[in-house]
């Protein structure tokens, strides 16, 4: 866990006094409506349909009890007594008042947390593989890096007013789960063949209204290099970026109009300048940064695995938690638990105060104090004992946060939409929430496995609908709310982006026509490891457009 | 007539009164010889490579770049480049620039900004004073030594 | 095919608070739609905007909603976005302007 110093204080501190003032310059004429925007933006305040919204950062997906506990107070002194867990590791706050935001703010920084540049077309927060320092797959934990790009990125002055936002996102495992691929930088920790540490740099990914896959800038970068590669990436981008067009102003569009080849020329170019220039950062700086990532001291006694067998077995419903909801630590004695925000016909990402404290309780019980966000809007208890595992979800269960679903159809990622998001085309929740609800047997969910369905109320695929399995775009047809599904979409290292199907469908017909597709699959696949996804791979998108558009395909 | 904002306060826009000129870059290359460098001021797009500066960094004492919106943050990149590039003459930020941005202008190597009436009574001067750049707070500096501030 | 010419409503965000608000016959604001002047002249309307625009010192993204005159002799909204924006999220039936009844 990164711990605030003296300095960091101090930022976030003045951060929140410069905010006080422009929310008071604002009421008094200094500030318009149009230059206040972005600078209420870069401090994490929207406003959305009914109300403000406050997206707050949690950088790289990690926080302590102290934090979360304080998330919680949050939510009941000044909002409804929820959060939203989003995916890009922030919580967002649906009803804050402009007047109370300056104070909000402060209660975060009590904490060592805040909401900057948590919007605005700047560098956002930081995102990271939310099993990063626990996973058994792990190179090198990436939050030292991504802390480090944090601190680089705060109130950058050369880049506070980019083209259009800017999203990085970290993995330290060959197993891409931050969705590196589409994020405007995506870095992954590597080993060059003299096994030093360093950096695969990928650019250009992003999903929107052109979806791309981002490509390899630069194979390996070393450590010691990043921040001068990092800024010449930015600042190419910010002289070359399109600010003509906002659906052609992020960086994907420069990679793909330019040519990545030609971008490298000019990245580096501007590389060597920033790198003669200024001066690495200070080596006990950085040390500084990493000997705060170092993993708790675990419990090393051996977990009794007949008593946790004999748990196991007595109990159906720990075992199908363990199953769906357990991943493997690098610490044989150790697990990792994510907790699904998932229930059946919830909101998707939704916790009230109450859970979030049963929650933060179980960190500093049972999880070294430690809690993650992931981008699929759960929440992780990176480091627990195994042995603890039954007692564990025995509270969750109480609290209504042991659904075992992790992975499966009801896991579903869906962005506020038009029940909150001011430039959402339709709702996506409620979507969300009736599919849960019509495949609410979690038996019949493990059957069908593995399956990422993702949700987006607009265009702007702030709910990965390219890269959901099956993915689904809420759009206004003529005044009524319409449902695009995109097919064989996929967020990791295999990344690819879905293919549309089809012509929409309402509101009333997308849970059936979803439930075509899966009756398609179960009825095609061969055996329970042939997932979704491999069969799609394997037998193109035609069978299931027939399965979703069953008259066309009789007429023809 | 427009207001410039240091660090010491509004002042004045002087340049011209004392016999200075401004000129568009795309015009720069006519009658070189007949201006007098210490008097020159070349006004140039946001948009110019810096490959193109660079052969007019000795024969002008002041570079003046247009901020066409206080959303199009193009010339912060370019006056960096500028300094990054050995430019040490005086540089200029003119047009829509709020105060709130006064920080962010100085340390990308901008000595001073250029802003009309309306915004000067709108922001007044305390409004631009209180942004000039803490570098105690300044996490760029702390991590990479950041130079580019300087108001000749 | 041409599109309806529908009469409008002014809408705005209160700014402090952030709520949905309307213009009313009177000039001043209301939390209710049903209580929104609804204007037949799209110039008369244009004008109301304008009028909206000035007053920023309170408000925040005014414009104009196509509105209709409801069964109940009151303006109701055309589009479903704004009929969500007179209501509140679905999910939270207890939260939002659908709470106060």
């Amino acid at each position: 866990m990164y711990n605030y110093n003296q300095f960091d204080h101090d930022f976030v501190r003045n951060r929140v006094d410069q905010f006080r003032g422009q929310v008071g310059r604002r009421l008094d004429g200094s500030l318009t409506e149009d230059e206040f925007k972005p600078l209420r933006l870069m401090n994490g305040l929207y406003l959305q349909l009914h109300a403000y919204m406050l997206r707050v950062a949690i950088p790289y997906g990690t926080l302590n009890s102290r934090q979360m506990n304080q998330l919680a107070m949050i939510a009941e002194k000044w909002d409804k007594g929820y959060g939203h867990f989003t995916t890009r590791q922030n919580i967002q706050y649906n009803w804050p008042k402009l007047k109370d935001t300056p104070d909000i703010l402060d209660a975060l920084a009590d904490v060592e947390m805040h909401a900057i540049q948590t919007s605005g077309n700047c560098v956002r927060n930081v995102t990271a593989d939310h099993f990063a320092g626990a996973a058994a797959d792990e190179i090198e934990d990436p939050r030292p890096t991504a802390e480090l790009l944090r601190q680089w990125s705060m109130d950058h002055p050369e880049f506070q007013f980019l083209p259009r936002k800017f999203k990085i996102a970290m993995t330290g495992s060959p197993n891409d789960r931050a969705v590196t691929k589409a994020h405007d930088i995506g870095i992954r920790m590597v080993r060059n063949e003299n096994n030093e540490p360093g950096y695969e740099i990928l650019i250009g990914g992003g999903l929107g209204r052109t979806p791309m896959i981002g490509k390899v800038v630069r194979e390996f970068l070393p450590k010691a290099d990043l921040l001068p590669y990092i800024e010449a990436i930015l600042q190419v981008y910010n002289l070359h970026g399109r600010r003509d067009n906002k659906y052609k102003a992020r960086i994907k569009i420069l990679v793909h109009e330019t040519g990545i080849d030609t971008l490298r020329e000019w990245i580096e170019e501007a590389f060597e300048t920033q790198k003669a220039y200024h001066q690495a950062p200070p080596q006990e700086m950085i040390d500084a940064i990493e000997a705060q990532f170092q993993p708790p001291e675990f419990d090393t006694a051996e977990v009794d695995e007949e008593k946790l067998a004999d748990a196991l077995s007595s109990d159906p419903l720990l075992r199908s938690f363990v199953e769906t909801n357990v991943s493997q630590h690098f610490d044989h004695n150790h697990a990792i638990i994510t907790i699904s925000l998932k229930p059946i016909g919830g909101t998707p990402g939704d916790a009230t105060a109450d859970q979030m404290r049963v929650m933060a309780n179980l960190a500093q019980a049972y999880g070294y104090d430690e809690l993650r966000i992931s981008h699929e809007q759960n929440v992780i208890l990176p480091h627990v004992r195994r042995d603890d595992l039954p007692e564990i979800h025995r509270i969750l269960k109480e609290a209504g946060l042991a659904t075992a679903n992790v992975g499966l159809l009801s896991d579903m990622i869906a962005c506020p939409g038009m029940d909150y998001c001011a430039l959402a085309t339709a709702r996506s929740i409620p979507v969300a929430q009736e599919l849960s609800n019509a495949f609410e047997d979690l038996k019949h969910q493990q059957d069908i496995g593995p399956l990422k369905i993702k949700i987006s109320g607009c265009i702007n695929a702030c709910g990965h609908h390219h890269v959901g399995h099956i993915g689904i775009l809420g759009l206004d047809k003529a005044g009524v709310e319409s449902y695009q599904i995109t097919l064989g979409g996929d967020g990791t290292e295999t990344a690819s982006i879905g293919e549309r199907a089809g012509p929409g469908f309402s509101y009333e017909e997308i849970v059936p026509a979803v439930s075509r597709l899966l009756d398609l699959y179960m009825e095609i696949r061969e055996g329970k490891d042939d997932t979704f996804l491999d069969v799609y791979r394997r037998v193109g998108a035609e069978p299931f457009k027939q399965a979703l558009y069953p008259e066309e395909a009789e007429s023809v | 007539m427009s207001v410039i904002v240091r660090d010491n306060g509004f002042e004045k826009d002087t340049w011209e009164l004392e016999g200075g000129i401004f000129i568009d870059l795309e015009k720069y290359g006519q009658d070189v010889m007949e201006r007098d460098p210490s008097k020159t001021a070349i006004d140039i797009p946001n948009d110019v490579t810096i490959e193109s500066l660079k052969g007019l960094f000795g024969s002008a004492s002041m570079i003046r770049i247009p901020f066409p919106s206080f959303a199009d943050g193009r010339g912060f990149s370019l006056a960096k480049q500028l300094r990054q590039h050995g430019y040490d003459g005086r540089l200029r930020a003119k047009g829509h620039i709020i105060a709130d941005q006064y920080g962010f202008a100085r340390v990308c190597g901008f000595d001073e900004v250029e802003i009309d009436f309306e915004m000067a009574g709108r922001q007044p001067e305390e409004q631009w004073m209180a942004r000039i750049p803490d570098q105690e707070l300044s996490y760029q500096k702390r991590l990479m030594g950041q130079r580019p501030l300087r108001n000749v | 095919m041409a599109r309806i010419q529908y009469p409008k409503v002014v809408t705005a965000n209160h700014l402090l608070e952030g709520d949905v608000i309307y213009m009313t016959a009177s000039g001043k604001w209301s939390r209710k739609h049903e209580e929104a002047k609804l204007f037949e002249d799209p110039q008369e309307a244009e004008l109301a905007l304008k009028m909206a625009q000035g007053q920023a010192h309170m408000l925040a993204g005014a414009y104009l909603a196509d509105a209709q005159l409801g069964s109940n002799g009151k303006p109701e909204p055309v589009h479903f976005r704004e009929a969500f924006r007179t209501r509140g999220p679905s999910n939270y039936p207890n939260h939002g302007k659908q709470a106060e009844g």
